[in-house]
């Protein structure tokens, strides 16, 4: 194997990543506003509120996230009404159709894990709440969100990993993220090892380096959890 | 009725073929993830190191990178060792002989964490019973260790299929004929693309109603030996 061409195509690798890093941050950024609603209809006593949010949540979580972007990018212009529609100029470009694709499907996992975390909470302080007089909104607000992403850290760290390995497949839709521009090197390089494995430990970098931020905002989020690890004494 | 203009047989051959592909992949990947537990609970160091590079690397990676250094790869690996041998003819692997050993080694590197949690919550009394029996270390694991890893690791192992099974549409990618691929080729000569990808869609999304119902079906009976109270 020949490592020169990894040293040679370095730049361009590294624009391809820039490209992964601007899908997965956007879908991120997006899919996390969206599953907050999605999750609190979830949660809804109400039974036909609570159906679509399952729906939903039940299509993107059980379909290929390939089948949802083929979907999104040649299934959309499909219908002449989307093609004549004010969205086309977006729903075009492929960037644009990874994004609504990505963000569709990361919506639908976050959303779990946020139900998860709100369901986690203790009943007793939703009682507390209630008992000192807070609105259904201040108790959101004050107390079941800000315990919530506490508690939601680690899926979350997670689901942002599984989000850049998802985003890898922007590449079946002509965009050149990081595996796209590796694709189209390795065409004119023909060396798919040397490249494939360059892409991967940028990749293992990637992940790496948000295990690690991940974890110092967990211990930031939850330091008033740290007392707990002080072993109270005990009375007798 | 929708109008699938004569494809409908071509989408079952190729759920067929999606579903030989995650059960193959499963196989392999159970025992990849036994062998990975095993190491890392191993009290061999090189063991441990292999067990947690294999693991953070095949999990830190795309798995359509996976598949794609798989498939593109171990041509040229395999062709330059048949090389040492003086076999200098071209060797291909198919699409779906990398699918396996990609989808296999994905598979296993996450089965390898439920393997080891559920290896570790084992009891040290079951262990210690067994031996008292006389039973041999191969014996102990079969009919001791493993029935009772199988249960708790079941739940785990499960969701995991629900993920190998869509990630079998990634193999479409290096040319296999599965539901995706036929879909394309659908589209491709009919230009009904959402039509024939929503298809596409609830297929997989029957076929993972199906796995879950197995898994629960599993899980009970995994689970028949516990007394219920």
């Amino acid at each position: 194997m020949d490592f020169s061409v990894v040293v040679e195509y370095f730049p361009k690798l590294l624009e391809g990543a820039w490209v992964s890093l601007q899908l997965v941050a956007i879908s991120i950024v997006l899919g996390g506003i969206f599953a907050l609603p999605i999750a609190l209809a979830r949660i809804s006593p109400v039974g036909w509120i609570k159906a679509i949010p399952f729906a939903y949540i039940f299509f993107f979580r059980g379909t290929p996230l390939l089948v949802q972007i083929f979907l999104v990018y040649y299934g959309a212009s499909q219908f002449d009404a989307v093609r004549e529609s004010v969205l086309w100029p977006i729903l075009k470009e492929p960037f644009w159709c990874a994004i609504i694709a990505f963000t569709l499907n990361t919506s639908a996992y976050t959303a779990e894990i946020f139900r998860g975390a709100i369901q986690a909470i203790p009943q007793g302080e939703v009682e507390a709440c209630k008992v000192i007089g807070m609105t259904k909104f201040q108790m959101y607000r004050r107390v079941l969100l800000p315990r919530a992403f506490g508690i939601v850290l680690p899926a979350y760290g997670n689901e942002i990993i599984l989000m850049l390995k998802g985003s890898a497949l922007a590449s079946t839709i002509t965009i050149l993220d990081l595996t796209g521009m590796s694709r189209t090197i390795i065409a004119r390089t023909y060396t798919p090892m040397e490249i494939f494995l360059a892409a991967g430990g940028i990749y293992l970098v990637i992940s790496i380096v948000i295990i690690a931020i991940f974890r110092q905002i967990e211990l930031r989020q939850n330091r008033y959890l740290g007392t707990l690890s002080i072993k109270v004494p005990d009375k007798g | 009725m929708i109008d699938l203009h004569g494809f409908g047989d071509q989408l079952l051959q190729g759920a067929v073929v999606t579903l030989e592909l995650a059960l193959s992949s499963l196989f392999v990947g159970l025992i990849l993830g036994l062998l990975g537990a095993s190491a890392k609970l191993s009290s061999v160091k090189v063991f441990r190191w292999i067990a947690h590079g294999y693991t953070t690397i095949i999990r830190g990676i795309p798995e359509l990178l996976t598949v794609l250094i798989i498939y593109f790869g171990a041509t040229s690996v395999l062709m330059s060792i048949a090389g040492l041998f003086g076999y200098d003819e071209y060797i291909e692997v198919g699409a779906f002989a990398a699918g396996v050993t990609a989808l296999g080694l994905t598979f296993g590197a996450y089965a390898t964490e439920v393997f080891r949690g559920a290896l570790q919550s084992i009891p040290k009394g079951q262990h210690e019973a067994a031996i008292a029996l006389g039973m041999g270390p191969v014996r102990k694991f079969y009919r001791i260790i493993l029935p009772q890893v199988w249960r708790i690791a079941l739940p785990g192992l499960g969701n995991l299929f629900l993920v190998l099974l869509k990630d079998t549409a990634l193999v479409s990618v290096v040319g296999l004929d599965d539901i995706m691929r036929k879909a394309n080729i659908a589209v491709s000569s009919t230009k009904e693309a959402f039509l024939f990808y929503l298809v596409a869609a609830f297929m997989y999304l029957a076929l993972t109603i199906i796995s879950m119902a197995f898994v629960s079906y599993m899980e009970k009976r995994a689970s028949r030996g516990l007394t219920r109270g």
